[in-house]
């Protein structure tokens, strides 16, 4: 029975991935990325790690997707913009990035067929994560909380000249900048 | 329960929920008719409660039309979505004791999960729209949804580490020594902060605000689609009113020790009220500026949620190791 939904969700994973990469619409593609991020936490799932499987889906699907979706919308690409999207997947474009997909390909195979065997069964809870993570990965996350501070200070830095340099009236940046885009 | 039975239970929770959506647009109006001192729907059937069946006719029978310039599939698929991730939500919901339809070890998780994905219902609608107040609408509430996510998702760590467990049904029984609402009452205020504008409903509807954007994401939306975006906002009231009864007000545990009464009718009564309070939230508070729901949300709701997770972290390990 589980393996009958890994090979289903894996199916749905590789096709809506395929999807998103070949789309020329924009909001479409990300639909689909959506899609595949989801099969990726049933897999995750199935394979008896419930917690990752649901950050996957809080986080990725979402959090972060709902970000891409914004940038789509305040770009406002419409039929020009699928129409250069169209012109720039030229089929040559996409021989280097094929070539060098197949021989990581190869190279996941290899390492595949020489593991032991799949270790399924051991059901890995939010405490395990958690212990794993500030035990021995500690730096880890430490060094991942920097980065995300750094990132932190750095948009704070961008939005605070961008307020400044605006007349005091316009106090509303990002709704102004999307109205203005609608008029324009 | 057998597996027969569950799915008897899951299909029986599935026609509540809707049902009881239906049955909460009436019920909304007619008390906000008996607290603005007017009447309500007061015409159909008896206090007015055919007003339900009328509205679902005139609802369904409507010309279900796509216009020539929407994006044809998403915009017949974005409001699928929210219905679909509300209903899924209600899987982890512990109506009483045993009587949930999957105690998940993450159960928590996976109703945050269900609302951060109802999310793209209001977006994608807005996008497929191609219509400019959808647009502004459908933006609006991206940056909402992502901003008050964050600390909807933190306030609820509070109650998780004093339970100990992501499981709905553990949550419930760890309340039996005192309900988290008087431990935990700063998550309960930003959760139900957060979670009014998760659900986008008012005073926090700026998505649809109809002053300054007609009807915001669903402009564009007329009859059963229309319905569909009605149905889950109804039912994201009623999945939220039941998680804040399940967090913070001891689930289906009888308070008193009043336990001959049944353990579902105390948490349809707990809910019942919750949902009253939303209402009446709704006629007592102005919808604020855009700017404003965003510097409420940064500057003072994430740095409540921050204190009081330091307090209960320190609290939980100051009473582990005495």
């Amino acid at each position: 029975m589980e393996l009958i939904l890994f090979y289903i969700a894996s199916t749905v994973a590789i096709l809506a991935t395929v999807f998103a990469l070949t789309r020329s619409n924009a909001a479409h593609a990300l639909i689909y990325l959506i899609v595949s991020l989801l099969a990726v936490a049933v897999i995750f799932f199935l394979l008896g790690a419930p917690f990752a499987a649901a950050l996957e889906v809080v986080i990725y699907a979402g959090a972060i997707m709902v970000l891409f979706v914004f940038v789509i919308m305040m770009l406002n690409l419409g039929e020009e913009g699928n129409q250069r999207e169209r012109q720039r997947m030229h089929p040559t474009v996409w021989i280097g990035p094929s070539i060098l997909s197949a021989v990581l390909l190869i190279e996941m195979l290899l390492v595949i067929a020489n593991v032991d065997g799949p270790q399924t069964g051991a059901l890995i809870g939010a405490k395990q994560v958690g212990l794993t993570l500030f035990g021995p990965y500690v730096l880890a996350v430490e060094i991942a909380s920097m980065l995300l501070l750094a990132g932190l200070v750095g948009a704070y830095h961008v939005g605070r000249r961008f307020r400044l340099s605006e007349p005091a009236e316009a106090i509303e940046p990002r709704e102004n900048s999307a109205e203005n885009q609608e008029q324009a | 329960m057998s597996d027969f039975w569950i799915i008897v239970f899951a299909i029986s929770v599935m026609l509540g929920a809707v049902g009881g959506a239906a049955v909460t647009t009436w019920f909304e109006r007619r008390l906000l008719g008996l607290w603005q001192d007017r009447y309500g729907p007061n015409r159909l059937g008896p206090f007015g409660i055919g007003q339900v069946a009328a509205d679902m006719i005139k609802l369904l029978t409507k010309h279900d039309w796509v216009p020539p310039f929407a994006d044809k599939w998403v915009f017949i698929f974005a409001p699928t979505a929210i219905v679909v991730a509300m209903l899924l939500g209600f899987a982890v919901v512990p109506f009483g004791p045993g009587l949930q339809i999957i105690d998940l070890n993450i159960g928590l998780l996976f109703f945050l999960g269900m609302t951060s994905l109802a999310v793209y219902s209001v977006l994608l609608g807005g996008l497929a729209s191609n219509n400019k107040y959808a647009l502004l609408g459908g933006l609006r509430s991206a940056a909402q949804m992502v901003s008050y996510e964050v600390f909807m998702g933190l306030s609820l760590m509070g109650v998780v580490m004093l339970s100990g467990s992501f499981s709905m049904a553990d949550i419930v029984e760890s309340q039996r020594d005192g309900w988290y609402c008087f431990s935990q009452f700063l998550g309960l205020f930003v959760f139900v902060i957060a979670a009014i504008a998760e659900s986008h409903r008012l005073p926090f509807d700026l998505p649809e605000a109809e002053h300054e954007l007609t009807a915001g994401f669903h402009t564009e939306y007329s009859g059963m689609k229309f319905a569909m975006f009605m149905l889950g906002e109804y039912l994201g009231l009623i999945l939220i009113s039941c998680m804040i009864t399940t967090l913070f007000f001891g689930g289906w545990l009888a308070p008193f020790s009043l336990t001959f009464i049944p353990a579902i009718i105390w948490f349809s009564l707990k809910t019942f009220l919750v949902i009253c309070f939303f209402i009446l939230l709704r006629c007592a508070i102005p919808r604020p500026r855009y700017d404003q729901l965003m510097s409420l949300g940064w500057k003072i709701m994430l740095p409540i949620t921050l204190i009081n997770l330091v307090i209960t972290g320190a609290v939980a390990l100051w009473i582990a190791g005495a």
